[in-house]
Protein backbone atom coordinates (compact mmCIF):
# COMPACT_ATOMS: atom_id res chain seq x y z
CA UNK A 1 0.00 0.00 0.00
CA UNK A 2 1.61 3.16 -0.47
CA UNK A 3 2.02 5.49 1.77
CA UNK A 4 -0.47 8.19 2.75
CA UNK A 5 0.69 10.26 5.71
CA UNK A 6 2.87 13.18 5.10
CA UNK A 7 6.46 12.97 5.69
CA UNK A 8 5.74 15.95 8.07
CA UNK A 9 2.43 14.50 9.60
CA UNK A 10 4.75 11.47 10.80
CA UNK A 11 7.81 14.07 12.03
CA UNK A 12 5.25 15.89 14.31
CA UNK A 13 4.22 12.61 15.24
CA UNK A 14 2.26 13.05 18.84
CA UNK A 15 3.87 16.64 19.43
CA UNK A 16 6.61 17.12 21.66
CA UNK A 17 5.98 15.30 25.69
CA UNK A 18 7.16 18.46 27.22
CA UNK A 19 9.09 17.11 29.77
CA UNK A 20 13.09 16.02 29.57
CA UNK A 21 14.83 18.51 30.91
CA UNK A 22 14.49 18.18 34.39
CA UNK A 23 15.15 14.26 34.23
CA UNK A 24 18.55 15.64 31.89
CA UNK A 25 19.44 17.99 34.80
CA UNK A 26 18.74 15.01 38.10
CA UNK A 27 21.26 12.73 35.34
CA UNK A 28 24.05 15.65 35.98
CA UNK A 29 23.32 16.57 39.42
CA UNK A 30 23.32 12.56 40.24
CA UNK A 31 26.56 12.34 38.42
CA UNK A 32 28.19 15.16 40.36
CA UNK A 33 26.67 13.78 43.97
CA UNK A 34 28.07 10.37 42.79
CA UNK A 35 31.72 12.04 42.30
CA UNK A 36 32.91 12.68 45.95
CA UNK A 37 29.69 9.60 47.51
CA UNK A 38 31.44 7.41 45.22
CA UNK A 39 34.83 8.09 46.90
CA UNK A 40 33.76 7.99 49.55
CA UNK A 41 32.16 4.50 49.43
CA UNK A 42 35.69 3.07 48.00
CA UNK A 43 37.71 4.66 51.29
CA UNK A 44 35.05 3.03 53.48
CA UNK A 45 35.66 -0.19 52.12
CA UNK A 46 39.22 -0.07 52.07
CA UNK A 47 39.32 1.35 55.80
CA UNK A 48 36.85 -1.78 56.48
CA UNK A 49 38.88 -4.27 54.73
CA UNK A 50 40.62 -7.01 57.52
CA UNK A 51 38.48 -5.38 60.37
CA UNK A 52 36.35 -7.66 62.39
CA UNK A 53 32.51 -7.50 62.08
CA UNK A 54 31.88 -5.12 65.99
CA UNK A 55 34.18 -2.39 64.20
CA UNK A 56 32.18 -2.63 60.85
CA UNK A 57 28.85 -2.21 62.67
CA UNK A 58 29.94 0.66 64.94
CA UNK A 59 31.53 2.38 61.52
CA UNK A 60 28.32 2.34 59.88
CA UNK A 61 26.47 3.07 63.17
CA UNK A 62 28.38 6.51 63.07
CA UNK A 63 26.21 8.96 62.04
CA UNK A 64 28.15 10.50 59.09
CA UNK A 65 28.81 6.79 57.90
CA UNK A 66 25.58 6.51 57.81
CA UNK A 67 24.00 9.43 56.19
CA UNK A 68 26.77 9.26 53.32
CA UNK A 69 26.67 5.53 53.15
CA UNK A 70 22.40 5.89 52.36
CA UNK A 71 22.74 9.07 50.30
CA UNK A 72 25.43 7.09 48.08
CA UNK A 73 22.29 3.95 47.53
CA UNK A 74 19.75 6.45 47.12
CA UNK A 75 21.89 8.71 44.45
CA UNK A 76 23.26 5.83 42.82
CA UNK A 77 19.90 3.60 42.35
CA UNK A 78 18.26 6.50 40.78
CA UNK A 79 21.47 7.52 38.25
CA UNK A 80 21.53 3.60 37.44
CA UNK A 81 17.40 3.86 36.86
CA UNK A 82 17.83 7.02 34.60
CA UNK A 83 20.98 5.44 32.71
CA UNK A 84 19.61 2.40 32.06
CA UNK A 85 15.90 4.01 30.84
CA UNK A 86 18.19 5.77 28.38
CA UNK A 87 19.40 2.77 27.08
CA UNK A 88 16.00 1.13 26.95
CA UNK A 89 15.05 3.94 25.00
CA UNK A 90 17.28 3.86 22.93
CA UNK A 91 17.39 0.42 21.53
CA UNK A 92 14.18 -1.08 22.16
CA UNK A 93 11.73 0.26 19.63
CA UNK A 94 8.88 -2.10 19.77
CA UNK A 95 5.95 -0.08 22.38
CA UNK A 96 4.99 -3.07 23.85
CA UNK A 97 8.41 -4.23 25.43
CA UNK A 98 9.56 -0.68 25.79
CA UNK A 99 7.02 -0.38 28.57
CA UNK A 100 7.67 -3.71 30.31
CA UNK A 101 11.58 -3.04 30.30
CA UNK A 102 10.90 0.43 31.72
CA UNK A 103 8.85 -1.28 34.48
CA UNK A 104 10.71 -3.47 35.71
CA UNK A 105 13.51 -0.99 35.48
CA UNK A 106 12.19 1.02 37.88
CA UNK A 107 10.83 -1.85 40.18
CA UNK A 108 14.33 -2.97 39.96
CA UNK A 109 16.41 0.16 40.82
CA UNK A 110 14.02 0.95 43.80
CA UNK A 111 13.60 -2.78 44.71
CA UNK A 112 17.66 -2.34 44.86
CA UNK A 113 17.62 0.71 46.62
CA UNK A 114 14.95 -0.35 49.25
CA UNK A 115 17.21 -3.41 49.99
CA UNK A 116 19.91 -1.14 50.35
CA UNK A 117 18.67 1.24 52.99
CA UNK A 118 16.79 -1.34 55.20
CA UNK A 119 20.54 -3.08 55.09
CA UNK A 120 22.31 -0.10 56.41
CA UNK A 121 19.94 0.80 59.02
CA UNK A 122 19.64 -2.95 60.40
CA UNK A 123 23.48 -2.66 60.49
CA UNK A 124 23.52 0.96 61.93
CA UNK A 125 20.95 0.52 64.62
CA UNK A 126 22.19 -3.54 65.64
CA UNK A 127 18.29 -4.59 64.47
CA UNK B 1 14.81 -4.01 18.76
CA UNK B 2 17.91 -2.02 17.17
CA UNK B 3 18.50 -4.25 13.83
CA UNK B 4 22.58 -4.29 14.05
CA UNK B 5 23.00 -6.61 11.17
CA UNK B 6 21.86 -5.93 7.59
CA UNK B 7 18.75 -7.77 6.25
CA UNK B 8 19.70 -10.30 3.81
CA UNK B 9 18.50 -8.20 0.65
CA UNK B 10 20.70 -5.47 2.08
CA UNK B 11 23.84 -7.31 2.30
CA UNK B 12 26.39 -6.33 -0.09
CA UNK B 13 28.11 -7.98 -2.80
CA UNK B 14 31.35 -8.23 -4.47
CA UNK B 15 30.01 -6.20 -7.92
CA UNK B 16 32.34 -5.76 -11.48
CA UNK B 17 35.58 -4.52 -11.66
CA UNK B 18 35.38 -1.75 -14.62
CA UNK B 19 38.61 -1.94 -16.84
CA UNK B 20 41.74 0.31 -16.25
CA UNK B 21 42.04 3.60 -18.77
CA UNK B 22 43.84 2.52 -21.71
CA UNK B 23 47.19 4.50 -21.79
CA UNK B 24 46.61 6.15 -18.01
CA UNK B 25 49.85 6.70 -16.15
CA UNK B 26 48.01 7.75 -12.94
CA UNK B 27 45.45 5.85 -11.50
CA UNK B 28 43.28 6.27 -8.87
CA UNK B 29 41.14 3.09 -7.30
CA UNK B 30 37.65 4.05 -6.89
CA UNK B 31 35.59 1.22 -4.72
CA UNK B 32 31.80 2.39 -5.26
CA UNK B 33 28.38 1.47 -3.75
CA UNK B 34 26.06 0.44 -6.16
CA UNK B 35 22.62 -0.21 -5.83
CA UNK B 36 19.65 -0.14 -8.39
CA UNK B 37 16.17 -1.11 -7.06
CA UNK B 38 14.74 -1.57 -10.52
CA UNK B 39 16.99 -5.66 -10.56
CA UNK B 40 15.94 -6.30 -7.53
CA UNK B 41 19.37 -7.80 -7.17
CA UNK B 42 21.67 -7.02 -3.92
CA UNK B 43 23.84 -4.27 -3.42
CA UNK B 44 27.12 -4.51 -4.68
CA UNK B 45 30.92 -2.81 -4.54
CA UNK B 46 32.43 -1.96 -8.08
CA UNK B 47 35.54 -1.23 -8.40
CA UNK B 48 36.68 1.54 -10.97
CA UNK B 49 39.97 3.22 -12.15
CA UNK B 50 40.60 7.08 -12.73
CA UNK B 51 42.73 8.43 -15.17
CA UNK B 52 44.06 11.59 -12.73
CA UNK B 53 45.81 13.17 -15.60
CA UNK B 54 42.69 13.78 -17.26
CA UNK B 55 40.35 14.33 -14.12
CA UNK B 56 40.58 17.28 -11.53
CA UNK B 57 41.45 16.86 -8.01
CA UNK B 58 38.50 16.34 -6.06
CA UNK B 59 36.85 12.68 -5.32
CA UNK B 60 33.17 14.49 -7.27
CA UNK B 61 35.86 15.40 -10.28
CA UNK B 62 36.80 11.23 -10.00
CA UNK B 63 32.80 10.50 -10.01
CA UNK B 64 31.86 13.04 -12.75
CA UNK B 65 35.23 10.99 -14.93
CA UNK B 66 33.47 7.91 -14.05
CA UNK B 67 29.82 8.27 -15.01
CA UNK B 68 31.06 10.30 -18.49
CA UNK B 69 33.80 7.97 -19.64
CA UNK B 70 32.84 4.39 -17.75
CA UNK B 71 29.33 3.68 -16.38
CA UNK B 72 26.89 6.20 -17.35
CA UNK B 73 24.38 4.72 -14.90
CA UNK B 74 26.31 5.39 -12.16
CA UNK B 75 23.94 7.56 -9.88
CA UNK B 76 25.03 10.36 -7.51
CA UNK B 77 23.60 13.96 -6.49
CA UNK B 78 25.83 17.05 -7.19
CA UNK B 79 25.03 20.37 -7.82
CA UNK B 80 27.33 24.12 -7.08
CA UNK B 81 30.63 21.55 -6.71
CA UNK B 82 31.89 23.94 -4.09
CA UNK B 83 30.97 23.63 -0.73
CA UNK B 84 28.00 25.30 -0.64
CA UNK B 85 24.63 23.43 -2.25
CA UNK B 86 25.53 19.92 0.06
CA UNK B 87 24.10 18.02 -2.44
CA UNK B 88 27.07 15.58 -2.88
CA UNK B 89 27.11 14.87 0.72
CA UNK B 90 28.13 10.59 0.80
CA UNK B 91 30.39 8.63 2.90
CA UNK B 92 33.86 8.52 1.73
CA UNK B 93 36.97 6.91 3.10
CA UNK B 94 35.18 5.63 6.32
CA UNK B 95 33.31 9.13 7.19
CA UNK B 96 30.96 11.47 5.72
CA UNK B 97 31.35 14.27 4.10
CA UNK B 98 31.09 16.16 0.71
CA UNK B 99 32.61 14.77 -2.66
CA UNK B 100 33.27 18.13 -3.75
CA UNK B 101 35.80 19.14 -1.00
CA UNK B 102 37.41 16.23 -0.08
CA UNK B 103 40.67 15.98 -2.35
CA UNK B 104 42.07 12.36 -4.06
CA UNK B 105 45.40 13.75 -2.32
CA UNK B 106 43.88 14.06 1.10
CA UNK B 107 43.29 9.80 0.71
CA UNK B 108 45.46 6.59 0.97
CA UNK B 109 44.88 4.24 -1.11
CA UNK B 110 41.57 2.89 -2.34
CA UNK B 111 39.01 5.73 -2.77
CA UNK B 112 35.82 4.33 -1.14
CA UNK B 113 32.45 5.54 -1.92
CA UNK B 114 28.96 4.36 0.03
CA UNK B 115 25.79 6.66 0.34
CA UNK B 116 24.82 8.79 3.65
CA UNK B 117 24.81 5.97 6.44
CA UNK B 118 21.74 4.36 7.55
CA UNK B 119 19.50 6.20 5.18
CA UNK B 120 16.85 4.03 2.68
CA UNK B 121 19.02 4.25 -0.60
CA UNK B 122 17.33 5.17 -3.73
CA UNK B 123 19.85 4.47 -6.09
CA UNK B 124 23.57 4.02 -5.79
CA UNK B 125 24.71 6.95 -3.64
CA UNK B 126 21.52 8.73 -3.71
CA UNK B 127 19.82 8.59 -0.06
CA UNK B 128 16.78 9.52 0.67
CA UNK B 129 16.31 12.32 2.80
CA UNK B 130 12.61 12.89 2.85
CA UNK B 131 12.38 12.70 6.71
CA UNK B 132 15.17 14.77 7.12
CA UNK B 133 13.99 17.53 5.29
CA UNK B 134 10.69 17.04 7.29
CA UNK B 135 12.45 17.33 10.20
CA UNK B 136 14.00 20.81 8.99
CA UNK B 137 10.16 21.83 8.41
CA UNK B 138 8.72 20.85 11.67
CA UNK B 139 11.06 23.36 13.74
CA UNK B 140 9.61 25.99 11.69
CA UNK B 141 12.55 27.58 10.16
CA UNK B 142 11.96 30.91 9.48
CA UNK B 143 11.92 34.55 11.30
CA UNK B 144 8.67 33.73 13.55
CA UNK B 145 7.03 37.40 15.28
CA UNK B 146 4.29 39.14 16.99
CA UNK B 147 5.21 42.43 16.50
CA UNK B 148 3.83 44.51 13.35
CA UNK B 149 6.25 43.87 10.94
CA UNK B 150 8.67 47.66 11.01
CA UNK B 151 8.80 49.69 7.67
CA UNK B 152 12.05 48.48 6.86
CA UNK B 153 13.66 45.30 7.85
CA UNK B 154 13.90 44.06 11.42
CA UNK B 155 16.95 45.87 13.48
CA UNK B 156 19.84 43.42 14.96
CA UNK B 157 23.05 44.61 16.93
CA UNK B 158 26.43 43.58 15.86
CA UNK B 159 26.37 41.01 18.97
CA UNK B 160 23.28 39.60 18.16
CA UNK B 161 24.08 39.19 14.39
CA UNK B 162 27.58 37.54 15.91
CA UNK B 163 25.60 34.78 17.57
CA UNK B 164 24.67 33.09 14.58
CA UNK B 165 28.23 32.71 13.14
CA UNK B 166 29.04 29.41 12.93
CA UNK B 167 25.09 28.19 12.65
CA UNK B 168 23.87 30.06 9.73
CA UNK B 169 26.86 28.39 8.05
CA UNK B 170 24.84 24.73 7.61
CA UNK B 171 23.96 23.71 4.27
CA UNK B 172 21.57 20.85 5.56
CA UNK B 173 24.17 18.33 3.70
CA UNK B 174 22.92 15.73 6.58
CA UNK B 175 26.49 14.05 7.00
CA UNK B 176 26.37 15.32 10.80
CA UNK B 177 22.96 14.07 11.09
CA UNK B 178 23.92 10.67 9.38
CA UNK B 179 27.30 10.03 11.27
CA UNK B 180 25.12 10.41 14.80
CA UNK B 181 24.53 6.87 15.98
CA UNK B 182 21.79 8.04 18.27
CA UNK B 183 20.07 9.29 14.89
CA UNK B 184 20.59 6.06 13.41
CA UNK B 185 18.60 3.88 16.23
CA UNK B 186 15.67 6.04 16.73
CA UNK B 187 15.69 8.89 13.78
CA UNK B 188 12.30 8.87 13.72
CA UNK B 189 12.18 10.45 16.80
CA UNK B 190 15.33 12.38 17.30
CA UNK B 191 15.95 15.04 15.49
CA UNK B 192 19.59 14.89 15.09
CA UNK B 193 22.51 17.09 14.78
CA UNK B 194 21.67 18.88 11.99
CA UNK B 195 17.94 20.09 12.47
CA UNK B 196 18.87 21.20 16.35
CA UNK B 197 21.68 23.36 15.00
CA UNK B 198 19.14 24.55 12.97
CA UNK B 199 16.59 25.42 15.74
CA UNK B 200 19.58 26.64 17.63
CA UNK B 201 20.14 28.99 15.03
CA UNK B 202 16.54 30.78 15.67
CA UNK B 203 16.33 30.18 19.29
CA UNK B 204 19.57 32.66 19.57
CA UNK B 205 18.35 34.88 16.70
CA UNK B 206 17.55 38.07 18.97
CA UNK B 207 14.84 39.22 16.19
CA UNK B 208 13.16 36.16 16.73
CA UNK B 209 9.47 36.38 19.36
CA UNK B 210 8.61 32.61 19.28
CA UNK B 211 12.02 31.61 21.24
CA UNK B 212 9.58 30.03 24.32
CA UNK B 213 7.40 28.01 22.05
CA UNK B 214 10.30 26.43 19.64
CA UNK B 215 11.57 25.24 23.27
CA UNK B 216 8.49 24.09 23.91
CA UNK B 217 8.22 21.87 20.94
CA UNK B 218 11.84 20.90 21.58
CA UNK B 219 11.79 19.80 25.35
CA UNK B 220 10.80 15.94 24.66
CA UNK B 221 12.97 12.61 25.57
CA UNK B 222 13.58 12.29 22.27
CA UNK B 223 12.91 15.38 19.93
CA UNK B 224 16.21 16.76 22.05
CA UNK B 225 17.61 14.29 25.19
CA UNK B 226 18.74 11.68 22.42
CA UNK B 227 21.72 13.57 22.20
CA UNK B 228 24.30 11.76 23.98
CA UNK B 229 26.90 13.60 22.69
CA UNK B 230 29.10 11.20 20.90
CA UNK B 231 30.46 14.31 18.63
CA UNK B 232 30.28 12.38 15.38
CA UNK B 233 28.71 15.67 14.22
CA UNK B 234 31.70 17.72 15.42
CA UNK B 235 33.96 15.54 14.24
CA UNK B 236 32.34 14.67 10.45
CA UNK B 237 30.88 18.63 9.55
CA UNK B 238 32.57 19.37 6.04
CA UNK B 239 31.93 23.25 7.29
CA UNK B 240 33.39 22.58 10.26
CA UNK B 241 30.41 23.61 12.43
CA UNK B 242 29.87 22.23 15.66
CA UNK B 243 26.01 20.90 16.07
CA UNK B 244 27.04 19.19 19.00
CA UNK B 245 27.80 22.87 20.87
CA UNK B 246 24.36 24.49 19.40
CA UNK B 247 22.41 21.11 21.28
CA UNK B 248 24.34 21.72 24.47
CA UNK B 249 23.36 25.30 24.32
CA UNK B 250 19.41 24.46 23.16
CA UNK B 251 20.07 22.13 26.92
CA UNK B 252 21.25 24.84 29.08
CA UNK B 253 18.62 26.97 27.50
CA UNK B 254 15.73 24.50 29.01
CA UNK B 255 17.35 24.47 32.31
CA UNK B 256 17.85 28.73 32.09
CA UNK B 257 14.01 28.81 31.91
CA UNK B 258 13.46 26.75 34.40
CA UNK B 259 16.31 27.80 37.35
Amino acid sequence: MPEMRTPLSKVRGLGSAKSGAKTWWRERVGAAALLPLTLFFIWLVLSLAGSDHAAAVATIGNPFVMVLLLLFILVSADHMKLGMQVIIEDYVHSEGQKVVWLVLNTFFSYGLAAAGVVAVLKIGFGM
Amino acid sequence: MVQLTLPKNSQIKQGKVWEKPQGAKNLAEYKIYRYDPDTGENPRVDTFYVDRDDCGPMVLDGLIWIKNKVDSTLTFRRSCREGICGSCAMNIDGANTLACTKGMDDIKGTVKIYPLPHMPVVKDLVPDLTRFYAQHASIQPYLKTVTAKPEKEWRQSREDRAKLDGLYECILCACCSTSCPSYWWVGDRYLGPAVLLQAYRWLIDSRDEATGERLDDLEDPFRLYRCHTILNCAKTCPKGLNPAKAIAEIKKMMIERQL
